[in-house]
């Protein structure tokens, strides 16, 4: 109970900031040069000022600033995310597309860099300044200092073009119109390049902070103690060692998951994958306002939840955080 | 660079190629699922509505238009059989072609072409309300006539180059007494095309299939066209050398990886099919900045950029000098003869010198802002050669870089600049996209129109008569006197002359036979094993 009431106070001290970052991201692309209609002017290749001007009217932007923030924040209050001035729909609608393709990117690429850097990390820890330890920082420093963009061409050119083992990129085979298990095997093995090329850096990051961590409990007086009460090694290090290690870890998913949406742009983009990412990239570029900040919505609602998540992890792990 | 330079490249790819009659003795293989790079994804897919290459590369399988062009790029029947003019160029007759059904059965008629050129192109298609500005009404005598009447005089040829872009049918039945704009087939195209719309995710993919019932007996070849969206380049060009896209239009990919993928025998890399799309760079000057209101600070500038050392060195064998605003691949309206300017950076100091602009402390005589166009590689090229080129006679040139609808805005609407440089687009006839850029008159922030702060009022006449000249030998002359008064003025520079290029997997068969093939319906496109 007294769990969900923190969870419940971290939620309200969320929403003033949420609020603060749509109406400063509104403001924000006003200074942006040109609107939507000169980007769909753009793409159109021309057309007469009086086109302009009827688009102007039918997107609703002959309005004032002023008036048009106070339309959005109404509408915000009833839920209503508004109309994408690219898609012609609804902004829920549009953003509920995409959903799926960046939480499985996400979750998959945290999974992945979560276990194997913590994996990775108790194997650094364990040996030390011995070769596994080397090999492993090296790796770990390698994959952190690599852009991701080049990371995923490289993977691409490999593993699609001369091997032509796994698909360049899409998601999912759409000439050959998979259902069922097949269609789950087809989208998994679109998915295996973006999401190592999306976690190689994060698990770099975990792998470090688990070695250090595990490091650290490993000198502690607890694990003393249990070693001179005969436990033996493996129990020390899962039962005693790894939880303590783990909090600094469990805080990392929680920051780390805001990060990894903003990396997903370049990994979207690599493996023209249908996510977040790349939509809000189009909808600065189209200027489209509505979509834009709806995408802000959601994804502070992604990681809010998160961290929620986290919040329940910590006590679990630690029971002297609720108390 | 080690290894070929880009130019052998070029050169190279075209030695690699397949004989025309080699292709032709090949007999169509049925089946087969062509995929397309996807590269600018569009708000809607019909083109009666919106006239761009990233509408036609779609919307142009699924619906037609009532003229295209032959392969030897003249009007050629679509849903139009025959069409002939009145002497005055005031009634435009159309026969149409009987017999044709759309793709949800209902057949098709003089009504449908009513109805999409008075509320589409007349109200919406952007160049078609300049293209159709004086057409008053449509007659439908039966259902197989359409008698388009003018106010002013509609030259034939002017309407008949501009249709095959500017003349796509839209279902009168689908479309009438609803919002145009908001209607759902603007997404799900509905046409008479030799393929009909299945699916578009946006973001993702659109499908069309076979139509079985289309005009054309037996075709098309293919049964299934499928557009990838695909926005990185680099990530294109994987997916290409992988297979998965098999032809991308328009140089949506990176000039290296072009330059790649010519050297490959699966891959031919080509302006073939794009002659439709000629477009020149240009060099546009703001007259509200004082020293480029003078002649000789114009001219000089034009004189102090080495054209043929910018072409040979970062675009390779298919930029070529370009002359003027009427490029070379317009056969009725090309004139060779009119004002040049070559490379004389003595001459550009010169100039500058009699203007007044005398070099002060490091030699700089004033500066630039030079916008700069966010689509196209060679535009940012460029803009960094005309910088460096520029800073040789004394002109400091500051480049700044903005997204297209910044671009649009500033240029165009606040006249925020000093030089820009981008693209004109050549469509057919100097009429329908080109004569706006010197025509004065056009409203602030109309993209792509005079917006220079100039006005000439004999160019402005020269451009009204044209325009309405149904004598086509007169045309021509006018034209002709239109580009050397443009080139003695220049307000405007055009110094390149451009066509897209197509990437093509070899598989493909019948691909690029028309000057506008890209954007044609690929009714004899078929994929070999």
């Amino acid at each position: 109970m007294k769990l969900l009431l923190l969870a419940l106070r971290r939620l309200a001290a969320s929403l003033p900031a949420l609020v603060l970052i749509l109406v400063g991201l509104f403001l924000l692309l006003q200074l942006a040069p040109g609107d939507t209609v000169d980007a769909l002017m753009a793409q159109m290749g021309g057309g007469d000022a009086a086109i302009a001007a009827d688009l102007r009217r039918f997107y609703g932007l002959d309005l004032s600033v002023a008036a048009r923030l106070g339309a959005y924040l109404w509408r915000l209050v009833t839920l209503d995310l508004g109309f994408s001035a690219i898609y012609g729909k609804p902004v829920a609608s549009v953003i509920l597309e995409r959903l799926p393709a960046t939480l499985l990117l996400m979750m998959g690429a945290l999974f992945f860099a979560f276990s194997f850097g913590m994996a990775l990390g108790v194997v650094a820890a364990r040996r030390v300044n011995q070769w596994p330890d080397t090999l492993i920082s090296t790796l770990g420093l390698i994959f952190y200092a690599t852009p991701s963009f080049w990371f995923g061409l490289m993977a691409i050119v490999l593993f699609s073009v001369y091997l032509q083992w796994l698909p360049a990129g899409g998601f999912g085979d759409v000439a050959m119109g998979y259902t069922g298990w097949a269609a789950i095997w087809d989208t998994a093995t679109y998915l295996v390049l973006p999401v190592l090329t999306l976690a190689l850096i994060f698990l770099a990051i975990a792998l470090r902070i688990m070695r250090a961590s595990m490091l650290e409990v490993q000198g502690m007086d607890f694990v003393r103690t249990a070693r001179a009460k005969g436990l033996s090694e493996t129990r020390i290090v899962a039962r005693h060692v790894l939880r303590n290690a783990l909090l600094p870890m469990v805080t990392l998913i929680g920051l780390q998951a805001g990060t990894m949406l903003g990396g997903s742009v370049v990994v979207e983009s690599v493996f023209t994958l249908p996510g977040l990412g790349r939509l809000a990239y189009e909808s600065v570029v189209q200027r489209d306002l509505n979509t834009l900040l709806g995408i802000v919505f959601v994804s502070a609602l992604l990681v809010i939840a998160v961290n929620f998540v986290v919040d329940l992890l910590y006590a679990r792990l630690d029971p002297r955080i609720v108390g | 660079m080690s290894g070929p330079t880009r130019r052998e490249v070029f050169l190279m790819s075209g030695a690699a190629m397949v004989p025309a009659s080699a292709i032709a003795q090949e007999t169509p293989r049925r089946g087969g699922i062509l995929t397309v790079h996807f590269a600018t994804e569009q708000r809607i897919l019909n083109p009666s509505l919106q006239a761009s290459t990233g509408v036609y590369i779609v919307g142009g399988k699924i619906q037609e238009p009532l003229v295209d062009l032959d392969a030897a790029g003249n009007p050629t029947p679509v849903l139009a059989e025959s069409w002939e003019t009145t002497p005055d160029g005031r009634a435009i007759t159309f026969k149409l072609r009987q017999g044709v059904t759309w793709h949800d059965g209902r057949p098709f008629t003089s009504a449908d072409v009513q109805f999409t050129a008075m509320e589409m192109w007349k109200k919406i298609l952007n160049y078609g309300t300049a293209l159709q500005q004086f057409l008053t009404a449509v007659e439908t005598p039966d259902a197989h006539t359409a008698v388009f009447r003018y106010e002013r005089p509609m030259p034939l040829g002017l309407l008949l180059r501009g249709l095959p872009d500017l003349g796509y049918i839209s279902p009168r039945h689908v479309y009438e007494g609803t919002d145009i704009r908001q209607n759902p087939a603007n997404t799900a195209p509905i046409g008479t095309g030799p393929f009909k719309f299945v699916q578009y995710e946006r973001g993702q993919f659109i499908i069309a299939e076979r139509n079985p019932n289309y005009w054309r007996n037996g075709m098309p070849y293919l049964d299934r066209v499928v557009w990838r969206v695909v926005t990185d380049r680099a990530a294109a060009a994987a997916q290409m050398e992988a297979g998965q896209i098999l032809f991308s239009p328009y140089s949506s990919l990176a000039l290296a990886d072009m330059t790649r993928l010519a050297r490959d025998p699966r891959f031919e890399v080509t302006t073939r099919g794009n002659e439709g799309n000629a477009r020149t760079n240009t060099i546009e000057f703001n007259f509200r900045k004082p020293e480029l209101a003078d002649i000789r600070v114009r001219k000089a500038i034009a004189h102090a950029i080495n054209i043929p050392f910018f072409i040979e060195n970062f675009l390779g064998t298919y930029a070529k000098p370009g002359t003027g605003p009427i490029p070379s691949v317009s056969a009725d309206y090309y004139t060779p003869g009119s004002p040049q300017y070559g490379f004389d950076r003595a001459l550009a100091n010169r100039l500058l010198d009699e203007a007044g602009h005398r070099r002060g402390a490091g030699g700089v005589r004033f500066s630039l802002r030079l916008s700069p166009a966010p689509w196209g590689e060679d535009i940012a090229l460029f803009a960094t050669f005309i910088q460096q080129s520029l800073v040789e006679v004394g002109i400091r040139v500051e480049i700044v870089r903005l997204d297209a609808a910044g671009f649009l805005r500033s240029v165009y609407n606040d006249h925020n600049f000093d030089l820009a440089s981008g693209w004109h687009q050549y469509r057919s006839d100097p009429a329908v996209s080109t004569t706006v850029w010197y025509r004065s008159g056009s409203p602030q922030g109309a993209p792509w129109t005079n917006q220079w702060g100039w006005t000439d009022a004999a160019i402005d006449q020269v451009i009204d008569n044209a325009a309405t000249e149904v004598d086509p030998a007169r045309r021509r002359a006018l034209y002709a006197d239109f580009v050397t008064r443009v080139q003695t003025e220049l307000p405007v520079w055009m110094p390149i002359e451009q066509i897209f290029l197509s990437v093509f997997n070899r598989r493909l068969r019948n691909a690029g036979n028309t000057p506008r093939w890209a954007s044609s319906s690929w009714h004899d496109t078929w994929l070999a094993s």
